[in-house]
């Protein structure tokens, strides 16, 4: 296969004494979307920085597409590069048509279709009104539709959906699919984490610049061995008498005409197929899985295990 | 169009957008129009061209003013952008470091250069007009011509000075205060300092020391290239003694001030280069 969009190799940025981030190994393969998780002050933007070479490693190496974005020949892959600001910030005079003019002059697209663009970020009745007037929800939307400028193959998003309503955030991930389908590589970072789940490929844990865990919704899932919590609800009979007949099976909680088993998740269909063969006496059967906020603060938190760092805090 | 043309136009849009521009140049053409009518009454009815007599009160108008719209445009330039969160932005395009600075203080120097032509244009044309005569000595008109575009110069260096200033810096507030401790040095202590060094050791500095030591201000080196640089204005300023002492002539004076512009500016861009964000 080709050779991965974006690769950290034993990446290391340190201020003065303070390590930002620390020792990351990370590679993400073309048309991946690849999610940071973690707290602000992790080392989601500086991550986003160093890919863009605004800055460079204290040690170890950044590659875009196989070059090293902070040096000088690597200029000419930002055209096809999209990028989107944390707290993004326009010329404050200028209408957002002008912006778009602006930005897309320097990435030589052609002017022909940013009313287009501003368009398909629901811009298009604002487009020239001067950016003063924006609201936060507005400017960000802007921010998406200057990333989108030249049909780039590598976007970097951080904190995309801060400031949108939930309309908006649907119609962002709407977005994000779309470019998805044609190939796109994406890296976003998020602290919403739940609405994250169904919308990537890859996430990556970060916490005090280390990389926690990496790996698909459902690899971090069995790497961290959390439970998973069935819930069964009783007509007739009562929640322990439940409980009774499926013996062997832990019990988390119960009370009344309902009883909640954790097992892991490797043992999850077996004990979904003996609560099936009960019968009529369960009534109703909800499955929880670790969410994404429950991995995080596991990961966070608690011993990793395979290939994730242990780490007590 | 080139990425650096495109910043320069994007700088100069925001000038006219913020109305920096007209304002800059009412202001330039109020103050001028009044030098020059104010400026030419305690002459009364002399010999001297009233051309020549603008020239000398638009210069001392440019030492204090000048420098301050230069800084003031431009120390915000680059620590602004990052403080506001578009320097990043901008720099994840496909532009060169040297591109953004350079186009920017391109932009900036254009605006400058816009509001002194038109501001210090408005003067010379009333001057014109209202002296009742069009017989005035081209030599006159030449040093006028002479005295806008080094009022452009030195605006631009201290353009530079200010763009220094905002890449080094890690704060708008601090550029602001370092670029009024600029303005205050260059424009008011340091000629003090200098009078004040003549007469307490007038002795012990020979002529060479004191002009040295004017060069290292690039408001001196324009007083000195506009009120010795041409025979007229010189006796009209009183400063032909000092033309004798000083001896540079007028294209060493205007290569300085060129070199006020340049290496600032330079060192802006190399800085700015390296800077991590």
């Amino acid at each position: 296969m080709s050779e991965p969009a974006l690769t950290f190799e034993h990446t290391t940025k340190t201020y003065d004494r303070q390590t930002v981030l620390n020792d990351v190994m990370l590679s993400i393969p073309r048309g991946e979307v690849i999610a940071l998780v973690g707290h602000n002050g992790a080392g989601k933007t500086t991550m986003m920085k160093l890919l863009l070479g605004l800055i460079r490693p204290t040690s170890g190496r950044v590659r875009v597409m196989g070059a090293d974005p902070a040096s000088r020949a690597s200029l000419d892959s930002k055209y096809t590069l999209g990028f989107l600001p944390e707290l993004v910030a326009f010329q404050q005079a200028m209408t957002g048509l002008e912006v778009m003019n602006f930005y897309s002059r320097l990435k030589r697209t052609g002017l022909a279709r940013n009313g287009e663009l501003l368009e398909r970020v629901g811009l298009s009745d604002a487009a020239n009104n001067r950016i003063k007037t924006y609201s936060k929800g507005m400017r960000q939307r802007l921010g998406l539709a200057q990333a989108l400028l030249g049909e780039p193959k590598i976007m970097l998003l951080d904190e995309p959906t801060s400031g949108l309503d939930p309309a908006l955030r649907r119609s962002f991930y709407t977005i994000i699919s779309e470019l998805k389908s044609s190939g796109v590589t994406i890296m976003l970072s998020s602290h919403a984490l739940s609405e994250l789940e169904t919308h990537v490929d890859k996430i990556a844990i970060m916490n005090e610049g280390q990389l926690m865990a990496t790996g698909s919704l459902d690899q971090l899932r069995q790497q961290a061995h959390m439970p998973v919590r069935i819930r069964v609800r009783t007509q007739d009979v009562s929640a322990s008498h439940i409980a009774d007949l499926l013996d062997g099976t832990t019990v988390s909680q119960i009370n009344g005409r309902m009883v909640e088993f954790s097992c892991e998740p490797k043992d999850k269909m077996i004990l979904i197929r003996r609560i099936a063969k009960l019968g009529i006496a369960v009534t109703d059967m909800e499955i929880e899985l670790p969410s994404l906020d429950q991995l995080y603060s596991h990961y966070r938190g608690e011993t990793g295990t395979g290939n994730t760092r242990v780490r007590l805090s | 169009m080139n990425a650096f043309l495109t910043i320069a136009g994007q700088e100069i849009r925001d000038g006219l957008r913020n109305r920096w521009i007209i304002a800059l140049t009412v202001m330039l053409a109020g103050f001028a129009l009044s030098l020059s009518f104010l400026g030419s009454a305690p002459t009364g009815t002399t010999d001297a061209s009233p051309l020549l007599v603008t020239i000398v009160s638009l210069t001392s108008l440019t030492i204090f003013l000048l420098p301050l719209i230069g800084l003031m445009l431009s120390y915000d330039a680059i620590v602004g952008d990052i403080e506001r969160g578009t320097m990043m932005l901008l720099l994840s395009y496909p532009v060169a470091r040297w591109q953004v600075l350079g186009g920017k203080f391109l932009g900036h120097v254009t605006i400058l250069a816009f509001a002194t032509f038109i501001g210090y244009g408005t003067a010379g044309a009333a001057v014109l007009l209202t002296s009742g005569t069009l017989d005035i000595d081209p030599q006159a008109w030449h040093a006028f011509a002479a005295m806008i575009v080094s009022s452009v110069v030195l605006g631009a260096a201290f353009l530079a000075i200010g763009y220094l200033i905002s890449t080094v810096v890690r704060e708008r507030a601090t550029a602001g205060g370092i670029a009024i401790g600029i303005w205050l040095l260059f424009v008011l202590v340091f000629d003090m300092a200098l009078l004040g060094l003549v007469v307490g050791a007038g002795d012990q500095i020979g002529s060479d020391l004191f002009s040295l030591l004017l060069l290292a201000n690039p408001t001196d080196v324009y007083r000195l290239f506009n009120l010795t640089g041409f025979d007229n204005i010189a006796a009209l300023s009183g400063t032909i003694g000092m033309m004798a002492d000083v001896g540079f002539p007028p294209s060493t004076l205007m290569a300085l001030q060129v070199i006020w512009v340049i290496v600032p500016i330079w060192i802006a861009g190399l800085l700015f280069s390296r800077k991590e964000f």
